[in-house]
């Protein structure tokens, strides 16, 4: 399969959907992360409840090449355990924020996850044989009476049931005062950073009992503060560098090469503003709730409230491309600044070869914006359209006046119905969507 | 008379406003409803309230060891009917915290 030409030749066809059908959803069930693997072939979810559920993709069926790989359950295990700091009288969510994987180095795969304060590496490894035949035990693990024992025998390793384990490797504690938006590996494969509201630091994946600080925005008078930290990455193939986005619209890129602690950003980022436009809802539709670097490296995406914006890393004044998400909700800002949807934090990914990007929105709509052929369509992941390669048809908002068939009114959207995660197959054209509490996986047509 | 002219040209230009930019007459919208927004100083009232978020003190030791003192011969507080109503002088008991139930369930993506 190919990485996946233009977003808009492709038609998108459903392959799956995991998770409860109720609509009465427990709070534990929200998905919070959704994130593939480097080879694409595992992809895991993060959810409130502290929980972490990984599919692993099937080998094709060589003999049914219409039966497209799908993606069934690996491994699940719970990561993080709600926690109460006494100290401070705080309750810790035990809700993993972010899932990142390492690149594979052996048999095992290596995870990221985090909630508010603490990162943990998770070890994955596969069992698929036991040693049997001990001398000193039988086979349940009882011990044998030694009297009994008359001959020595070899014990050998004989195939079982696969068996997927999960391990905590790392604990990375006490590196946050504040809440933890992002974790990002380094290409140099031995160190991450983690970044809170104010703070971002930089950690050795051997290391857990210290890490550096690289930028620290906490201002000495706290009623001085005017902006958080809120995404931060590292470049794709230069370790010495990273970027982080703030509340208020801007991206600072930092060499780590220049100075031990980033404050001084090498570059900044940030579209200028027509001050007449300016309104009180402004600087909160600016704020920017994610940012990517393309696969190749030499471009960044931005997510604010309304629109996605590519950067080229050589040009800081503006951004190369700005797509619209979702327009018609400008003139609905205040109802959705008194519902708090205005601060919604919605997640945007590259496709594998950096030419379509995708991003979410209310009423279950996801957005495929296409770069190359400056195209962009409207789906939707709804158990309607569940049926096995069912193509998914465009969807249309009617911003005002005459409503056309099949366009749905502004109003009539449900704004309790968020994609606020999606990821995309490094290689292939497979997305996972992740609603409130189901995870759909679409996948290219095939003909 | 000169007073109605006047409030038509604001009216005119409030109408031009929200044909110009639909955000601004969402700000308007907004600033009718609470026309206290924004005009608290001292650094922006979202940040520290997303600084703040889950910073809920639900039982201080010190409060509660206080109360206990006072009260050598008297009952202690019981706990409120409803148990999210910690305000006031209810000093909160460990009886009182919301239990917060561990996930042993597992996800409903795994089946």
């Amino acid at each position: 399969m190919s990485a996946g030409g233009g977003g808009n030749d492709v038609q998108w066809c459903f392959s799956q959907v995991k998770g409860a059908i109720d609509d009465d959803v427990a709070e534990a069930d929200i998905i919070s992360t959704v994130e593939f693997n480097h080879s694409g072939e595992l992809l895991a979810t993060g959810d409130k409840g502290g929980r972490v559920v990984i599919f692993q993709q099937e080998t094709e069926n060589k003999s049914q090449p219409q039966c497209r790989s799908e993606y069934n359950v690996y491994s699940t295990f719970q990561s993080h355990e709600p926690e109460f700091d006494y100290l401070k009288s705080l309750e810790i969510e035990e809700k993993i924020n972010k899932i990142r994987w390492l690149p594979q180095k052996n048999a095992a795969q290596f995870l990221l996850s985090t909630n508010d304060k603490t990162i943990k590496l998770w070890k994955i490894s596969e069992r698929d044989k036991r040693p049997e035949g001990y001398n000193l035990k039988e086979e349940d693990g009882r011990y044998r009476d030694a009297a009994t024992i008359t001959t020595l025998r070899v014990p050998v390793f004989r195939p079982m049931d696969l068996m997927v384990e999960a391990s905590p490797r790392r604990v990375f504690v006490n590196g946050h005062t504040y809440h933890i938006n992002s974790i990002s590996v380094n290409s140099d494969n031995e160190t991450y950073l983690s970044a809170d509201d104010l703070r971002i630091n930089l950690w050795h994946l051997e290391i857990t009992d210290r890490s550096f600080n690289v930028v620290d925005i906490k201002p000495a008078n706290m009623e001085e503060l005017t902006e958080v930290i809120t995404a931060a990455e590292f470049h794709p193939h230069q370790c010495n560098t990273f970027v982080y986005s703030s509340s208020k619209g801007t991206i600072r890129l930092c060499d780590m090469r220049a100075s031990a602690l980033c404050d001084k950003h090498s570059k900044l980022f940030e579209e200028p503003e027509d001050p007449s436009n300016r309104s009180f809802f402004s600087e909160i539709i600016s704020s920017i709730s994610d940012v990517k670097f393309s696969h190749n490296g030499r471009y960044m995406m931005t997510r604010d409230y309304l629109s996605v914006k590519i950067w080229d890393l050589n040009m800081e004044n503006r951004p190369v491309e700005t797509y619209q998400v979702h327009e018609y909700l400008r003139s609905k800002l205040c109802s959705l600044y008194e519902n708090d949807c205005i601060f919604d934090k919605f997640e945007c990914c590259w496709n594998g070869n950096d030419s379509v990007v995708m991003t979410g929105s209310y009423n279950n709509f996801f957005r495929m914006l296409d770069r190359s052929q400056r195209r962009d369509v409207t789906l939707e992941a709804s158990r309607e359209s569940c049926k096995a390669r069912q193509v998914l048809k465009p969807r249309r908002v009617c911003a005002g006046g005459k409503r056309k068939k099949d366009e749905i009114s502004v109003d009539s959207l449900d704004f309790n119905k968020k994609i606020l995660h999606t990821a995309w197959h490094p290689q292939e054209n497979i997305i996972a969507v992740a609603t409130t509490n189901n995870l759909y996986i679409f996948q290219e047509k095939v003909n | 008379m000169s007073g109605e002219v006047q409030a038509s040209t604001e009216e005119q230009q409030e109408m031009q406003d929200t044909v110009v930019s639909p955000e601004k007459a969402e700000e308007v919208k907004l600033k009718a409803r609470y026309p206290h927004l924004g005009t608290r100083p001292g650094g922006s009232d979202l940040l520290r309230k997303r600084l703040q978020k889950g910073q809920q003190k639900y039982f201080d030791s010190g409060d509660y060891n206080m109360a206990k003192a006072k009260m050598k011969n008297k009952q202690l507080p019981t706990a409120a009917a409803e148990k999210t109503e910690i305000t006031g002088d209810h000093i909160p008991t460990p009886q009182d915290l919301p239990q917060r139930k561990q996930s042993l369930v597992a996800s409903k993506l795994a089946f």
